[in-house]
């Protein structure tokens, strides 16, 4: 019956054809050939689409710096944005990674604080964004609160994770010492997880940079106002100053976290 | 059997002395399956205790429910006028900063310095503001640099304790037990991830700290022959049980065929 042996003595290996597998994928092409018939992609589109978009991106060109006065208030903003979010997400983090930890804590109190991860989680700050600008109206504070409550939910969640996988062995060691339970997570904790935790907060203000210069756009401060406006008076090439000055803020940011993960290390 | 014969008064004797008492000591991690069954033994204030025993007998339960990083399912542990199965909260912890402790896998804040490790063993007395400050007492200091010199580290000081190697994390595992000014000094086996020469020292190093302290050691230990050589007393465990219990030169092949089971071994 089986098909590794075979009756002159030799084994053959034969693999097993997936067939759940190979149908899941016929499925899927199909179901993304239906998708792109509709999008009516043509011929007579594309053609009109090239010559619209050449002269979209003609217009870009030169970028125009004249306004640099407002380009460089609403980048401050966004930095301002980023920097405060990221400060208040992380001192919320702390806590909630902390209850939220199944190592550490029972389930009775890492299940709410997984609930307020998943909560904050569950939103792009675009949306958080709308309703903050909704409760407190246009500006900063707005966009700030939105990506607060995005950092909660990603670095909750990768501080809980860090918890989790570190060796019980030391906590041990210092719960043997009759150490209160606040000195045995300075001592048997804090340690192990520290160098993570910077890599994760660094990572967090890299994303909350990129997420502010965004909120702008429904009114929550920063670049991201500037932006649409000039998108919407079709001021083109100051648009393309706009992204240019973005691309640039955020490969320093780059190459600042870079330089913030090696003094960690 | 001489231990029995004060232990018609366990209460009172344990007031006086550091004497440890076990009594009817009961482990289950799960409900029905009994790690230890039962165990009844009274240790001196003073000397060596060896526990010898196969894997998986309990021994580093038996160790744990002292200290009570495991809680025992039922019996007593009388240790200086307590009864440490029953503590709870501060009165607990207050009780474990009198127990040293030293683990098989010496268990460092590995991204700590040693200094912070031997300072470590004082967290019990540290209120944890202060702990977090690493702002121990100027005596404390005094007191760790000294242990370092005693256990030969005193140059390590500064350095991380990942970078050490395995007998000289022992021997920073022992200066922090001996930080906390112990009363009884609790090892699980302190010697099992050391090599054989390694193993000796750090044997020697931990019954010699003990008896300038007068204060009694209880051991894991895999290795008989090295129980043998350091311990004043045996106890022998097989599934959860004390089967043997007396000093090293009562221990015969016969005793180690019931504690380990089969023979062909022993050859």
């Amino acid at each position: 019956m089986s098909n590794a042996a075979t009756s002159n003595g030799k084994r053959k290996y034969v693999p097993k054809r997936n067939w759940a597998g190979t149908i899941a994928y016929i499925l899927l092409a199909a179901y993304l050939l239906y998708v792109l018939t509709l999008f009516d992609i043509n011929l007579q589109r594309m053609y009109v689409g090239i010559d619209r978009g050449a002269e979209f991106i003609g217009r870009m060109m030169p970028p125009n710096f004249e306004r640099y006065a407002l380009l460089i208030e609403g980048m401050l903003e966004s930095l301002q944005i980023a920097v405060i979010a990221t400060t208040v997400g992380v001192i919320l983090s702390l806590p909630v990674g902390f209850l939220a930890a199944r190592n550490l804590m029972p389930a009775w109190v890492t299940w709410p604080a997984r609930a307020i991860i998943v909560a904050c989680r569950s939103f792009h700050p675009v949306i958080v964004a709308i309703l903050f600008v909704k409760a407190v109206g246009f500006g900063a504070l707005a966009g700030s609160m939105a990506l607060v409550v995005a950092s909660i939910g990603f670095i909750s969640k990768l501080f809980a994770e860090a918890i989790e996988e570190i060796s019980l062995k030391q906590i041990e060691a210092i719960r043997a010492t009759g150490a209160p339970f606040s000195s045995v997570i300075t001592y048997g904790v804090l340690p192990q997880v520290m160098g993570r935790f910077i890599g994760f907060i660094s990572y967090q203000l890299d994303s909350n940079l990129r997420n502010s210069t965004m909120v702008g756009i429904v009114g929550a401060g920063g670049i991201g106002g500037t932006l649409f406006a000039a998108f919407q008076r079709f001021d083109y090439d100051f648009v393309s100053a706009i992204l240019i000055s973005i691309i640039a803020v955020i490969m320093v940011a780059e190459g600042v976290n870079n330089i913030m993960r090696k003094l960690y290390r | 059997m001489t231990q029995l014969a004060t232990a018609s008064e366990p209460h009172n004797q344990a007031n006086t002395s550091g004497s440890l008492v076990l009594k009817n000591l009961v482990m289950e991690y799960v409900p029905g399956v009994p790690v230890l069954s039962g165990i009844s033994l009274e240790l001196e204030a003073k000397g060596i205790t060896a526990i010898i025993g196969p894997s998986g007998t309990g021994k580093s339960t038996l160790i744990r429910c002292i200290n009570r990083l495991v809680d025992p399912t039922s019996g007593d542990i009388f240790f200086k006028g307590q009864n440490l199965a029953k503590l709870k909260g501060r009165q607990l912890r207050y009780a474990r900063r009198h127990i040293g402790m030293v683990f098989q896998e010496y268990n460092l804040l590995e991204r700590l310095s040693v200094m912070e490790n031997v300072l470590s063993g004082r967290l019990g007395y540290v209120s944890a503001f202060r702990a977090w400050l690493r702002k121990f007492s100027p005596e404390d200091i005094d007191k760790a640099f000294e242990l370092l010199e005693q256990v030969g580290m005193a140059d390590f000081a500064n350095q991380r304790a990942d970078a050490l190697s395995g007998g000289q994390r022992q021997r920073v595992a022992i200066a922090r037990a001996l930080m906390q000014s112990p009363d009884i000094l609790l090892a699980d086996e302190p010697t099992s991830s050391l090599d054989p020469k390694t193993s000796v020292e750090i044997l020697d190093l931990m019954t010699e700290q003990a008896r300038l302290r007068h204060i009694p050691v209880v051991i894991n230990i895999h290795d008989v022959s090295l129980a043998k050589r350091f311990a004043d007393r045996i106890v022998g465990m097989s599934a959860g049980k004390v089967v043997f219990d007396g000093p090293p030169e009562d221990l015969q092949n016969d005793h180690l065929k019931t504690i380990y089971g089969g023979e062909d071994w022993l050859s």
